[in-house]
């Protein structure tokens, strides 16, 4: 194998990091559920699937224009989120983190059958945000569709941050997060935060899943890997924290897609997840985490 | 029997218990009072190895077992109740006490796979101790009964039967009568008396002065994680620094 | 003593043995009763995989544990023996017994870092172990075969006669389900089960009375990545083909399922767990496109209903029934 130029390297770390971004707003959508109610949300993985999915729905269904259609497929994996809540998890009054995890995973498989049924097995094709015409930059050519995904991830990024630092639903969630008993008890509704998260998460989900599709493709389980490769992501960075969220899910993206050009692109998740246990072997907290598990 | 010496805690570089040191004799009850969050409980899970002290040394008979895992202090001879109860709340009552035994149970994993006649007979000998245990505690009817539905008064009890059961050197108890009403109050201290007068050394944390004035013969006063007095109850009531620290303070806030 | 009370005793105190004699029994007429090959591997089908879900449930509904990655220890079994028969020649049993040591080293030194974490990232580990098994199997075509997978893996043999029809193996894989059935009943009612519960539910009084809580974890899990690498190796002389579909994260994902549907903690609710999935298929014949909806919902409602599971569920709330009625009788 030859040494990768550089505009190749530059190719590679730009694929990476917009894998690396995609990765982030899954794991962000995980962390919250997590502060929230302290479980894995697995369901996170199919409202991946369900942004994509809605916004091929809303173009080639209701033939709505591009930014209307992705403000609606977010919106509706959004509200497909709060429906998982509210009818899937809220209805159990087990404490146990292993049966509500097991709950959610059991509403995934759920979700995905009402996929199967409903936009059936194939493979399809979600045309990019804007025109397909590539971009040149520093000599390595990127999509448009890239330049969106930076741009529209940064900007959830800091709409989170700022929802959670800024206003009095953030400080609402914030109090759960820390400790849900004592919100209870200064008249938080614990139940209604728990459903915002989980909208959130959707949001996130929907708005990766709806971003990434048009440059890979879309199908009922595209969002399962996409969707561990975001717990991955979470977990690296320390489960909790969105700054290690965002960090993990950029440098999972790099280092795998780095490792793919040097090593073996066959072995990618291979890298990807190795990495990922040799790191929680080590570091069991996470590169970014606190001690605390 | 028990030396604790110098025993130091520190949680995120805030001292929980700084250079504790007392004794425990042997036979005697030695009560550890002191307000809330004077560092009891962190000095019994220290001892029980269910937390690691910072510092400091903690020796039983003679031996140093600050550095021995948690799992290996039963087999020495100490058990514990906690103070926000431990028990397993989806086994059995009988089988909460039955766990008690674990240092007398079969180990081996391809003997328990076999469950050959001896290791049968074995467990049918652990499970008559565990129920004789029960018996005791008046708790023998409730057996069977899932440990999550129980009163909170039966809840203590099954955790006392649980720490018993095993016959341990030294028994730490931590607030064992906390939450009771009058009448289990009672029923428990008259057991701490029988375990007593049975020559048991005992380490009691408990806030109802009641109970350390009638069964201790020393007591240890802690606040703000510093050993502030030791000595016979009768000196320690009447010692000024612990009226001041924990008397007085309770009887303003009670 | 009466002679009637002498029996009831006799009965009760071994109704665990009793029972299982009886499914042996009812099973060893089975083939003679249902001639149907097709049904016949369904059963061998069930029998195959209650091996690996008893394994999970001691892991899983015992000790309280994690698990969505067992799938990669079924498909190492397989693969292992696989490989062993087809690329070196290796007789059938030793190529079993040898994946079964190679897979219980593998559990054992994945488990000494993995089960010190909790909950999520014991989640995160396991997944991550079963993607790079599957990945691994699907890339290294030159010897795995890839997606196409491996075939001609021989049968197994005993004393000269090949187990090579749905009958034949019909009496190993029961045989074999029987004998797991019957250590993991005993292990349960042991101390050591005893044991695994208290980790399960609280691990500081675990610890505080003795219990080894990284040790018991540990043996559990290796002898769980046994059972479903003996269980995969059985499913590899079965059909003589395998390849990497039945050996992905969602194959794991089935697997809780059986178990989190018998019943967290219930050897016999394993049995039932099992059952169940693979029998939902053909019940559910004419609703193919439904199939995952109608899983998906069973796993769902009996969660809600019943957390500990339908077998375990129900088995609690009769003896609450009993022991009120008790109650209230004495009073
Ligand atoms: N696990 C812990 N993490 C952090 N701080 C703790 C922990 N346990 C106890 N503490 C702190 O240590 C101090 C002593 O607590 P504790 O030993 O429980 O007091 P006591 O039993 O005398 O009421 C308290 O200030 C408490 O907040
Ligand atoms: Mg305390």
């Amino acid at each position: 194998m030859n040494m990768p130029t550089l505009t190749d390297s530059l190719q590679f770390l730009f694929a990476g990091l917009t894998n690396g971004a995609i990765y982030a707003l899954i794991a962000l959508g995980f962390c919250v559920v997590h502060n929230t109610m302290g479980i894995v949300n697995f369901t996170q993985v199919d409202l991946v699937s369900l942004g994509g999915m809605f916004l091929y729905s809303a173009l080639f269904l209701f033939g709505l224009p591009m930014p209307l259609a992705l403000a609606g497929a977010v919106t509706a994996a959004a509200v497909t989120g709060m429906a998982v809540e509210r009818v899937g998890i809220r209805p159990s009054r087990s404490d146990n983190h292993l049966v509500l995890i097991f709950l959610t995973i059991g509403l995934s498989v759920i979700l995905r059958g009402i996929m199967k049924l409903a936009w059936g097995k194939n493979r399809m094709a979600v045309p990019p945000l804007t025109a397909d015409e590539p971009i040149r930059l520093f000599g390595a050519t990127i999509l448009p569709q890239i330049l969106w995904i930076f741009l529209l991830t940064a900007g959830a990024v800091l709409l989170l941050i700022w929802i959670f630092r800024r206003t009095t639903l953030g400080l609402c969630m914030r109090a759960v997060a820390s400790n849900a008993d004592a919100a209870a008890v200064v008249g938080i509704d614990g139940g209604r935060i728990r459903m915002i998260s989980f909208a959130i998460a959707g949001g996130m989900g929907g708005l990766a899943g709806a971003l990434v599709t048009p440059i890979t493709t879309l199908s009922y389980d595209v969002g399962v890997l996409l969707g561990l490769k975001g717990f991955a992501a979470a977990i690296l960075g320390g489960f909790g924290s969105f700054v290690g969220a965002v960090a993990g899910g950029v440098l999972l993206g790099v280092l795998e897609s780095l490792a793919a050009a040097g090593l073996s692109s066959a072995y990618k998740d291979v890298i990807a997840f190795g990495l990922l246990l040799l790191v929680l072997f080590i570091r069991p907290a996470g590169l970014f985490g606190s001690a605390k598990r | 029997m028990l030396e604790i010496d110098g025993i130091s805690k520190h949680f995120g570089g805030l001292p929980a218990l700084e250079e504790v040191s007392f004794r425990c004799r042997e036979g005697m009850t030695t009560a550890l009072i002191g307000p809330n969050g004077a560092g009891k409980s962190t000095l019994i899970n220290c001892i029980a190895g269910t937390l690691n002290p910072d510092a400091g040394a903690i020796r039983f008979t003679g031996r140093r077992i600050d550095d021995l895992p948690c799992h290996r202090r039963p087999y020495l001879g100490i058990a514990r109740t906690f103070q926000n109860l431990a028990l397993f709340p989806r086994l059995t009552v009988l089988e909460n006490v039955l766990a008690g035994l674990t240092p007398e149970a079969e180990q081996s994993f391809v003997k328990s796979l076999l469950r050959l006649p001896a290791t049968r007979h074995r467990e049918r000998l652990l499970r008559l101790k565990a129920m004789a245990m029960l018996d005791n505690f008046g708790l023998a009817d409730k057996a069977r009964w899932p440990a999550s539905v129980l009163s909170y008064g039966d809840k203590k009890r099954v955790e006392m039967a649980r720490a018993l059961v095993a016959g341990p050197r030294l028994l730490l108890l931590d607030e064992p009568v906390a939450g009771l009403n009058g009448a289990e109050t009672a029923r428990i201290a008259m057991e701490i008396r029988r375990l007593h007068g049975a020559g048991l050394t005992i380490l009691l944390v408990e806030h109802d002065m009641d109970l350390v004035m009638t069964v201790s013969d020393h007591v240890v006063v802690l606040d703000g994680g510093r050993l502030i007095a030791a000595g016979a109850p009768q000196e320690i009531r009447t010692n000024p620094r612990v009226i001041e620290a924990y008397l007085g303070r309770m009887s303003v806030t009670a | 003593m009466t002679p009637r009370d002498r029996i009831r005793y006799f009965f009760s105190s071994h109704r665990t043995g009793l029972s299982v004699c009886l499914l042996a029994l009812f099973l060893l007429v089975y083939p003679a009763w249902v001639g149907n090959p097709y049904l016949l591997g369904i059963s061998n089908l069930i029998a195959v995989y209650l091996i690996a879900v008893i394994g999970l449930n001691l892991f899983i509904g015992y000790a309280g544990q994690i698990s969505l990655g067992h799938a990669a220890y079924l498909g190492l079994g397989a693969y292992g023996s696989a490989l062993l028969t087809v690329h070196l020649g290796i007789n059938p049993w030793l190529a079993m017994a040898a994946t079964a040591v190679a897979v219980g080293l593998t559990a054992f030194l994945v488990a000494i870092p993995t089960l010190r974490l909790s909950g999520h990232y014991l989640a995160m580990a396991t997944l991550g172990f079963n993607i790079v098994c599957y990945t691994v199997m699907m890339q290294w075509d030159r010897v795995t075969g890839g997606p196409s997978g491996l075939a001609g893996i021989p049968h197994l043999s005993l004393a000269g006669v090949a187990i090579d029809d749905e009958t034949r193996f019909h009496y190993l894989a029961w045989g074999a389900a029987i004998l797991v059935l019957t250590l993991g009943l005993n292990l349960a009612r042991s101390s050591l089960g005893l044991a695994l519960a208290a980790v399960a539910q609280n691990e500081t009084a675990a610890a505080s009375l003795g219990i080894q809580v990284h040790r018991a974890k540990i043996r559990i899990f290796v002898l769980s990545a046994v059972l479903a690498s003996v269980a995969g190796s059985l499913f590899a002389h079965c059909y003589t083909f395998i390849n990497p579909d039945s050996f992905t994260i969602f194959n794991s994902v089935e697997l809780v399922t059986m178990v989190v549907i018998g019943g967290l903690g219930s050897i016999w609710g394993s049995l039932f767990g099992a059952s169940l999935i693979i029998l939902l298929p053909e019940f559910l014949h004419f609703f193919e496109t439904f199939r995952d909806i109608i899983h998906g919902l069973i796993v769902v409602t009996v969660l809600i209903l019943l957390p500990q599971g339908l077998v375990s569920g129900l088995k609690d709330l009769l003896r609450m029934r009993l022991l009120r009625k008790a109650n209230n009788a004495r009073n």
